[in-house]
């Protein structure tokens, strides 16, 4: 008997991210499909950055959840384009960032548009307001442009004093 | 172009030249982990060292599908030796100062952003694809490596100098990026790949700007160092090799 696929993702959606743990794996935007193929169920899998040493433990995280949930025949093939962008964090993901500590990336007219913006001025790197994610203030700077992992960014609050991580659009 | 072993040749040795220049780019960077001169820029150098390795992997790990012997990334990476690598010779230049290091990654990241944006109208699917996924990272790279060669060569008169000495002695290896061969004319007609002087244009007007605001001097030296692409290297792949591949080396086929 073949499990609905909305079951499966429920399944994943308890599947947290191994290094930013508030998010599950369909809030990051990596599960890009789940399918049958006859009895065999199907995950379709992209990953954030190339070197994103995160890729090999959220592949086997999927196959140890659905494993115990009783899925027997499974395969999970990787799929490159379309690129991951942070435009597929869902809206709940990112609050659970901000609440997490970790500034969401800034919405303002998605990350693809303003990568290719960058290219074109590399000597004027747009200025992203980021807003403090514990007191809110817009009064930030960034300090380097990675943070603890490839997606984050480091900034420091002027307001709080505080230093946060920004997950920086890509 | 992969059901013609002569095609197939062309397209095999033309993704290790992506490939390994990533690879050996990734390797010289990870060096500087727990070296460079403050925390951020430790991390910041680390965190690139691991996007270049990655987007190595991508290409490598097509290499060895689309030569069909059942070689792997990582068979492609640990198990030959200098000769059969296909590296720019910029790549595998000692890192020498932090300077340099970033010198040498900015020169490297103008002309990736430019070749790879050419890529995303390749006939070959998979080109495509890595060439999307891969180019939203160096683009990002290449934002930083541009604000550091600025900052650094229009900071003090140290600094300043050091930059100055730095692009000096890596100008004549940019050469290679415009090589042209057989390989490239063969991707270029397929349809494949673009002809690598077609990018000197663009590429000599965006490391210009930069350079300028940066107030450092390009070298008027018509000097090339060129052959990395084709398997002539210099002596310090060797030695990075002996450092990279070690473990595969002292015991074969161990993984973990």
């Amino acid at each position: 008997m073949q499990i609905p696929v909305e079951t499966v993702w429920r399944w994943l959606s308890e599947v947290p991210d191994p290094e930013i743990p508030v998010l599950s794996l369909p809030d990051l935007g990596v599960i890009r499909d789940v399918r049958w193929d006859q009895d065999t169920l199907v995950v379709t899998v992209t990953q954030t950055y190339s070197g994103c040493p995160a890729t090999s433990v959220i592949n086997l995280d999927i196959e140890t959840k659905l494993r115990s949930e009783g899925i027997s025949k499974l395969r999970l093939e990787q799929k490159l384009s379309p690129a991951w962008t942070t435009d597929w964090l869902s809206a709940e993901g990112r609050e659970k960032l901000r609440q997490y500590g970790i500034a969401p990336p800034a919405e303002e007219n998605g990350a693809d548009t303003a990568n290719a913006k960058r290219a074109n001025r590399l000597l004027a790197p747009r200025a992203v307001p980021v807003d403090c994610p514990r007191c809110g203030s817009s009064n930030t700077e960034r300090i380097s442009q990675f943070g603890s992992t490839p997606c984050k960014a480091a900034y420091r609050c002027k307001a709080c004093l505080e230093p946060f991580d920004y997950f920086k659009c890509h | 172009m992969q059901n013609d072993p002569i095609a197939r040749d062309y397209l095999f040795e033309w993704l290790l030249r992506r490939g390994d220049s990533a690879l050996i780019m990734g390797h010289r960077m990870s060096e500087w982990c727990g070296h460079a001169p403050v925390l951020e820029e430790d991390i910041a150098l680390a965190n690139i060292a691991l996007d270049l390795i990655g987007q190595a992997r991508l290409w490598l790990s097509y290499a060895g599908a689309v030569e069909g012997r059942g070689r792997g990334e990582d068979d492609l990476a640990f198990l030959r030796d200098a000769w059969d690598f296909r590296n720019l010779l910029l790549a595998e230049q000692p890192n020498g100062d932090f300077g340099k290091t970033l010198m040498r990654h900015f020169l490297y990241d103008a002309h990736q952003v430019l070749l790879l944006e050419k890529l995303l109208s390749s006939r070959d699917e998979r080109i495509c694809e890595i060439s999307e996924k891969t180019l939203k990272e160096v683009r990002y790279h290449a934002e930083r490596s541009a604000d550091l060669v600025v900052r650094l060569g229009d900071g003090t008169q140290e600094s300043h100098q050091r930059m100055q000495a730095a692009l000096e002695s890596l100008w004549p290896y940019t050469s290679e990026f415009f090589e042209t061969d057989e390989t490239d004319r063969a991707m270029a007609e397929a349809g494949l790949a673009v002809l690598p002087e077609t990018l000197k244009e663009d590429w000599s007007e965006m490391v210009g700007s930069v350079l300028d605001a940066a107030t450092l001097i390009v070298p008027k030296t018509g000097f090339a160092r060129t052959g990395g692409t084709t398997g002539r290297h210099s002596e310090h792949l060797g030695h990075l090799l002996a450092d990279m591949q070690f473990l595969q080396r002292a015991y074969p086929g161990a993984a973990w």
